[in-house]
């Protein structure tokens, strides 16, 4: 094995050959890492098909693109702040990803209270995301008239795009805050005293990839 | 088991990570702020993304410790993405250039 580390450093082609040729298991982690992986891995495509479609329509439409920095506006204390909601909800997303990562770390340490404590601060954090994209949708609805198939603003495929993405985002973000509190409470029950606290990273690369979504969503959607 | 991931790193290390992901989330939204035009705002905005998609997929998904073998899995596929982009983008300006000569 000691042989095994040494090609490792010497040659990332000769670790990946002999790992597929050797006579053992390919990938060495738990299942349930490399399950979540092919997930990830699967939700990327959906994803990217997504803002495929966002930048075809985007593309291909003759008709005006409402200025996002201005749809997404708030006035606060009397101040005309542009594309402020979004910018609070990016920074909430990374700090929920930050917290994660810390309860990862604490996990391996075996710190039960602190990893329990950190996920339900990073499921609450997301929580209050998913609350803000609830009053984000209830404003383009209700106040500026848009609908997945018209948008009084320009361009109808706006509201089409809109609603597909940022609700599939919203949709994981929600599946992420219940699966975090069942995880921080089994953890904290002490259900995985005798598994090992891999369950704490399989989740956590969940949640880094729904920030990770955020981040070209933000960038595409939002700021282009 | 995997020696690779279940390496422990300080929590310094997060909270680095965590402050430059805040700083290019800042700098990201100044390019808006200021109202950036053209070629400048798409660059910033590119550069800006992959920065952050990088840290996160690096340091908070634990990638850099990982083998060459899952580096492979994860990045191989999504070059497929890659060329579809391309193909829709090459698609969509010559759905705009008929849309153009015909409807307008």
């Amino acid at each position: 094995m000691s042989n095994n580390k040494h090609t490792d450093q010497t040659s990332s082609w000769q670790s990946a050959v002999s790992d597929w040729s050797a006579d053992k298991e390919t990938f060495n982690m738990p299942w349930g890492k490399l399950m979540m992986w092919i997930f990830l891995l699967s939700d990327t495509f959906i994803f990217s098909i997504f803002l495929t479609s966002y930048m075809k329509v985007r593309m291909t439409t003759t008709a005006d693109w409402p200025s996002s920095s201005e749809v997404f506006a708030l006035t606060i204390a009397g101040n005309h702040i542009p594309l402020v909601l979004i910018a609070i909800m990016t920074f909430i997303l990374i700090t929920s990803s930050g917290t994660m990562a810390m309860a990862v770390n604490f996990a391996y340490k075996g710190d039960k209270s602190k990893t329990f404590y950190l996920m339900i601060l990073t499921a609450v954090l997301g929580a209050s995301f998913v609350g803000m994209q609830a009053f984000e949708w209830t404003k383009l609805i209700v106040d500026e008239g848009i609908r997945p198939w018209a948008n009084p603003l320009g361009a109808a495929q706006f509201g089409s795009i809109f609603f597909m993405i940022t609700g599939f985002h919203g949709l994981h973000v929600s599946c992420g805050v219940i699966y975090l509190a069942i995880v921080a409470n089994k953890v904290r029950k002490g259900d995985y005293d005798k598994k090992g606290f891999h369950i704490v990273e399989i989740t956590g690369l969940y949640w880094h990839f729904v920030d990770l979504v955020w981040v070209f969503i933000f960038a595409f959607f939002y700021l282009w | 088991m995997s020696q690779s991931s279940d390496e422990q790193h300080p929590i310094s290390l997060y909270l680095k990570i965590w402050c430059l992901l805040f700083v290019l989330s800042t700098l990201s939204y100044l390019v808006d702020y200021f109202q950036v035009q053209g070629i400048v705002r798409w660059t910033l905005i590119l550069v800006f993304m992959f920065l952050k998609a990088g840290l996160i997929i690096g340091i908070f998904m634990h990638v850099s410790w990982e083998k060459y073998s899952v580096k492979l899995l994860l990045f191989v596929p999504p070059i497929a993405i890659l060329v579809f982009i391309i193909l829709m983008a090459i698609e969509a300006d010559y759905t705009y250039l008929n849309r153009l000569t015909f409807w307008q």
